[in-house]
């Protein structure tokens, strides 16, 4: 399959998890193994969206048991005799070759993917920064010819950028340092946070500048964050900013 | 049915609990990092070519950036 594949480097892994249970989205075509008309097709693939079961195939790497994934949209985008080019936004983990022989079967006729490819993988979207391998190999050997830093910046994104659909919380200078070394998000150490976080949410911690300090459960939601003067707000799950970024301003 | 909207169509506010400056003699503005912290803490957007996998798509651009360490987030395998 070809698309977006985002690569993290050296400290970056670590926000791979955030990644990996980010939603995706897909261009492809659909091969039905008969005639169907073009609005029963429409009507059937809109009856896909929104939460739909969904049994992993053989050759998945998961426990093959019905399991609850969400369509968020599933739309045809062209119906050229039994091709059917579809775009479709999904939560991750959710299989799109099954997605499609399980329309088939809705349909009656049968169908099964013809072509698939990513256009995205969380905030990466194949129309910003989207690099190919030769890409990586002339700007990194031109960037060692040069040492010119624009070159850098014009492939490699701040591993920032995976964080960029999660709910966030921005702390105080203060409170970085002691975060890094493990600690919970607590009241005072909170600048600034985002509306709409509710208890067991995934947050992204940030420093005041923008830069990501961990990722956190959130046990508290926007509200009482903005209300409370103290407490643990949220968890701190897992570290990503290096300590001694910041200075040690806690005992 | 119920829509369900997806991650990149939420919009959230930005709400102020307590107004505060940040030291800049501490961290750097993730767009500003200087090298090599711009490697260290960077993602590639790779547009994965067909054929090979994703593990070794991504062992390839460990060796052309010369880096330690590499992941990919979420395989893209054979259809």
């Amino acid at each position: 399959m070809t698309g977006v594949l985002p690569i993290a480097l050296e400290e970056a892994t670590k926000v791979i998890q955030a990644l990996l249970k980010a939603g995706k989205e897909y261009v492809g075509v659909m091969r039905l193994h008969e005639d169907v008309p073009e609005r029963k097709v429409i009507e059937v693939t809109g009856e896909f969206q929104g939460k739909i079961y969904q049994r992993p195939p053989f050759r998945a790497s998961v426990k093959r048991s019905l399991r609850v994934r969400t369509i968020y949209y599933l739309e045809i985008l062209e119906i050229d005799g039994r091709d059917v080019l579809f775009k479709v936004g999904c939560e991750a983990g959710t299989y799109i070759r099954k997605l499609i022989h399980d329309v088939g079967k809705a349909l009656g006729c049968g169908a099964h993917m013809q072509e698939l490819r990513r256009i995205r993988a969380g905030p990466f979207t194949e129309d910003f920064v989207n690099v190919t391998l030769h890409d990586v190999l002339y700007l990194y050997n031109k960037w060692l010819e040069t040492k010119d830093i624009r070159i850098l910046r014009r492939f490699i994104m701040p591993m920032e950028k995976a964080l960029e659909f999660l709910p966030k919380v921005f702390v105080k200078d203060s409170a970085v340092d002691a975060i890094c070394h493990g600690a919970h998000l607590t009241a005072p150490g909170i600048a600034y946070v985002e509306s709409d976080i509710k208890p067991r949410d995934v947050i992204a911690i940030l420093t005041l500048k923008g830069e990501a300090v961990a990722l956190g459960t959130a046990v508290a939601s926007t509200e009482e964050m903005l209300k409370a003067t103290y407490g643990i707000m949220a968890k701190t799950e897992r570290v990503l900013m290096p300590r001694g970024t910041y200075p040690k301003m806690w005992k | 049915m119920q829509e369900i909207k997806a991650p990149w169509n939420i919009k959230r506010e930005l709400l102020v609990k307590s107004e505060d400056e940040t030291n800049p003699r501490y961290g750097y503005k993730p767009e500003e990092r200087p090298y090599p912290d711009i490697i260290k803490f960077g993602i590639i957007n790779l547009d994965k070519p067909p054929g090979p996998s994703s593990h070794e798509v991504t062992a390839w651009v460990k060796r052309i950036m010369e880096v330690g360490h590499a992941g990919h987030g979420g395989t893209l395998e054979p259809i």
